[in-house]
């Protein structure tokens, strides 16, 4: 076949073909409901290239679902979403190509290196030989990791390990980064550095959905979208929130917004 | 989807399958020593009591050991294609699940992927066990080493298809257990593994013979068996691989995340 065709292009870093048109990701009215339970009502969102958007909302608030419909574990009941204007249900390979995930359970392979877990998923993303080897050694480079590279996980600590899973989802350059949660169970300066590196992320034009229920992190986002009970509350910059909800902080805003965290037993 | 890219994430897969298998030496271990302990020791024991004829595709009296070499064949398949679905339960549990279907590629490939990776485990195993049992100087002719391979390999697909339908429904690790007694005990026992059909039926277990008959585990060792003499058992043959397609589409129709165990498992709210 054109097997070798395909490769050469492939070859030439950041083919982004499509990400110029139109917002990196693009949700426009997700609805969602398993039974009778409706997770999502009716989300709309964009996020744009090198745009740091944190989802704040309580738990329960319909986030992971949001981000179980953008990586197609599940399909929405009705709405779009789209990846670099690739639809995820309509051309679901070509809309994962261009996302990097990190997920809120961890999913190293614990019995494998720290470049083995990285040449397994350069690997799916049909990167191989010295190319592949080449992009692992810079995604691991970037994030300090270059001296654990033969470490088995297992050995790593959580900060450490989250780090390897945020390497692991830059391999393939994706134009857009989704962190689910990505900093629970991590202590505060482990917390602190991975925000960093994401933040970092925005200089190369890629696109960040920070889903967090913290308000703290949040706070260093260019937008943050409030999200509660499936709607979203409110969207704009952390300050103007703020000053639209006649709070001092954000974080006052939002438990305003939320009815002092709205936690749902769920 | 590139061809590259398929063949690329097809060795990732099944390398990272081979690895772990390499890693846990006593499965290996068991693998082996499960048929190996039927061969030896309840062959042993029982081939004055059964006394098998002469029926196809033996052409002479053969001794008991020869006959349930392709049921142990198919055991060890089964025992494996079970084992495959169980890394797929745990894989699951363990979030890898994730990676692997939230990777560029159709899902259909990615299981099948897991599909082949463990079918090659099971071959592997199966040819391990041939070894063996010639040493214990239970011999099959050489050229069925070669032609059974095909078959082989057919059979090693449906039994882990089966496994992969069955780890859709299983959702926890502590329910495979009751799994396993429920599909693999009742597969090999009603099945021509340890005794030709024609037993059962002069017995007088008439249900059970027919229950045998809709055994696909049945087919596949009576397909294994000829293939071992050189011999083409058609319908059999067209049976497992009939199986093999349903089994595939139906476990890929559960990993579909509108319908299968992805709706269910991740139906609780998060």
């Amino acid at each position: 076949m054109n097997e070798r065709m395909n490769t050469a292009v492939d070859a030439s870093p950041r083919t982004r073909d499509s990400a110029q048109a139109g917002a990196a990701l693009e949700l426009a009215d997700v609805r969602k409901a398993y039974g009778t339970r409706e997770a999502l009502r009716g989300v709309t969102l964009k996020v744009d290239r090198g745009e740091f958007v944190a989802l704040l909302g309580p738990n329960g608030a319909g986030k992971s679902t949001l981000f179980q419909l953008l990586t197609g574990l599940f399909n929405a009941d009705s709405g779009r979403l789209a990846v670099c204007g690739h639809d995820i249900r309509k051309a679901p390979v070509a809309a994962l190509a261009h996302l990097g995930v990190v997920f809120q359970q961890s999913t190293l392979d614990l019995d494998l290196g720290v470049a083995a877990n990285l040449k397994f998923h350069a690997a799916l993303h049909g990167l191989g030989g010295r190319h592949a080897r080449d992009r692992v050694a810079d995604a691991l480079g970037r994030l300090g990791l270059t001296e654990r590279a033969g470490d088995p996980v297992r050995e790593l600590s959580g900060g450490n390990r989250r780090k390897v899973e945020l390497a692991r989802a830059l391999v393939h350059e994706p134009a857009v980064l989704l962190m689910d949660e990505a900093t629970v169970g991590l202590d505060p300066a482990s917390r602190r550095q991975l925000l960093d590196e994401v933040l970092a992320l925005r200089a190369r034009g890629v696109a960040v959905l920070w889903a967090t229920h913290l308000v703290d992190e949040a706070e260093a986002a260019d937008r943050v979208v409030v999200l509660h009970r499936g709607q979203i509350l409110a969207e704009g910059r952390p300050q103007a929130l703020a000053d639209q909800a006649g709070t001092a902080t954000l974080a006052d805003a939002f438990l305003q917004m939320t009815g002092g965290g709205g936690e749902r037993s769920d | 989807m590139r061809l590259s890219h398929a063949w690329l994430a097809l060795q990732a897969i099944a390398g990272r399958e081979i690895a772990k298998f390499v890693r846990q030496g006593g499965r290996f271990a068991s693998a082996l020593v499960r048929p190996l302990l039927w061969l030896v020791v309840f062959a042993a024991g029982f081939q004055n009591v059964f006394g098998v004829s002469i029926i196809p595709p033996y052409d002479t009296y053969i001794p008991y050991q020869v006959y349930i070499v392709p049921g142990l064949l198919g055991m060890v398949l089964l025992f494996n294609g079970m084992q495959s679905s169980l890394a797929m339960v745990y894989d699951r549990e363990m979030g890898m699940m994730r990676l692997l279907l939230t990777a560029p590629l159709p899902r259909s490939f990615l299981l099948f992927a897991k599909l082949l990776a463990g079918t090659l485990l099971s071959v592997l195993q199966a040819y391990v066990f041939l070894v063996i049992a010639w040493l214990f100087d239970v011999e099959v002719p050489w050229a069925g080493w070669l032609t059974a391979l095909p078959v082989i390999v057919l059979a090693g697909m449906m039994l882990g298809a089966l496994g992969l339908l069955l780890s859709v429904q299983v959702r926890q690790l502590e329910n495979f257990a009751g799994t396993m007694n429920f599909v693999i005990f009742p597969m090999f026992f009603v099945s021509p593994a340890l005794y030709p059909l024609w037993k059962l039926e002069e017995s007088g277990a008439a249900v059970v013979h027919a229950v045998a008959q809709w055994n696909p585990f049945t087919h596949a060792v009576e397909a294994i068996r000829f293939a071992l003499y050189g011999q083409l058992a058609a319908t059999s043959l067209a049976i497992v691989a009939g199986c093999l397609a349903v089994f595939f589409t139906l476990a890929v129709r559960g990993y579909d995340p509108q319908r299968g165990m992805l709706r269910r498992t991740g139906g609780k709210p998060a």
